[in-house]
């Protein structure tokens, strides 16, 4: 079963490099954003995969559950930042 | 029957306290004596600063009864969620993606009353795929982002008849 | 029972995988919240169930614990996915980005 979860694993690093393009080459402000929301979500189930294979669920689901609070704030606390701002279209340009 | 503004203050702190010593235990997984006295004391404190702010609702003798008919609706909300999730996978792996899709923003007035019904029809409309919440006003004026035909279709049709009766709107 | 759960697991990665995809081949970045606001939290609800399951396989009260705030956190992602995804939204919104269109796509 570890072999599994690491496998799983893996191919969900794989994804958030797929995602991780979005964040770089994104073309405004807010489709970094999602991106970055996007490798957010994963990395909370990661992180349990990670303490299933070390067998220390115990200790990583807090880590999981603070990581996700974290970018939850994080994505609120950008949107809103860039809601006050009005600086999306200087990028386009 | 009316509730002198006391003892619906007492009420209000019973149940944040309560929520809170749960929550506590759940996340401590120790039932020692030290931990458990330490998170009644610190459950207390911040019930007795904060307990008016989560439950301010008029109405007590209704509320195990409306819990209990939002647990009811949640089943249904999953299963809803799950086939416009199906939908809205056949349409990301399709070939003419671009073809296929229609995004618009669409207005609809709600026939729901309070604050409390209203966020939770703003959520299910968020959390079910094919659908985004943009605004939604006061009076229940909502504007909606969607993605396609399909799921512009069922706005707002059942699930706000469910969620009215839910929360005893008729 | 590791059938049950790799199966569970198995559709929670196809959610995640169309979720990715999505927000490639999406035109604008309306309709890019789409399928990563809701496909991630559909596939993150599978996985979670798959592996609190998992846990529960030899029974002790630490590992229901455990399950326990797996759960928790499902609830937490349900609640606050919509949240972000509406903040998003509002951002863009206020900032005067106009959707994408059929019609613009023709012109």
């Amino acid at each position: 079963m570890d072999q599994i979860f690491l496998y799983f694993g893996l191919y969900l690093s794989f994804l958030m490099v797929i995602s991780l393009y979005r964040a770089i080459f994104g073309p405004t402000v807010l489709d970094r954003l999602i991106g970055a929301n996007a490798i957010g979500s994963k990395t909370v189930v990661l992180l349990i995969l990670i303490g299933l294979i070390y067998d220390r669920v115990d200790m990583f689901v807090d880590i999981a559950l603070a990581y996700a609070m974290l970018n939850f704030i994080a994505v609120l606390a950008a949107s809103k930042y860039f809601h006050k701002r009005k600086g999306l279209h200087d990028e386009l340009s | 029957m009316t509730h002198s503004p006391a003892k619906k203050k007492i009420f209000s702190f019973l149940l944040t306290f309560f929520i809170m010593v749960v929550v506590w235990v759940l996340l401590s997984g120790k039932f020692d004596a030290f931990h458990l006295s330490l998170g009644v004391i610190s459950c207390a404190i911040v019930a007795y600063f904060s307990g008016d702010l989560i439950f301010d609702s008029p109405k007590i003798r209704g509320l195990p009864v409306a819990w209990m008919r939002f647990i009811r609706y949640i089943p249904w909300l999953l299963y809803q969620i799950f086939l416009a999730n199906l939908h809205l996978l056949y349409l990301t792996f399709h070939p003419k993606l671009h073809d296929l899709i229609d995004p618009q923003i669409i207005n609809f007035q709600s026939k729901l009353q309070s604050d409390i019904s209203l966020v939770t029809f703003a959520h299910s409309i968020t959390l079910t795929p094919g659908t985004i919440t943009v605004d939604v006003s006061i009076d229940g004026e909502f504007n909606v982002h969607a993605i396609d035909e399909k799921s512009r279709k069922g706005l707002p049709g059942e699930m706000e008849s469910r969620i009215a009766k839910a929360f005893g709107e008729g | 029972m590791n059938i049950i759960v790799t199966l569970l697991l198995i559709c929670g990665l196809i959610f995640f995988t169309g979720g990715a995809v999505g927000i490639i081949r999406f035109p604008d970045f309306y309709s890019r919240l789409h399928p990563a606001g809701k496909l991630d939290t559909m596939g993150s609800l599978l996985i979670m169930i798959a592996l609190s399951l998992f846990n529960l396989h030899h029974f002790s009260l630490g590992g229901l614990l455990t399950s326990l705030k797996i759960i928790l956190i499902m609830v937490f992602v349900f609640l606050s996915s919509p949240t972000a995804v509406h903040g998003i939204v509002d951002a863009g919104v206020n900032a005067g980005l106009s959707p994408w269109t059929k019609e613009e796509r023709r012109r």
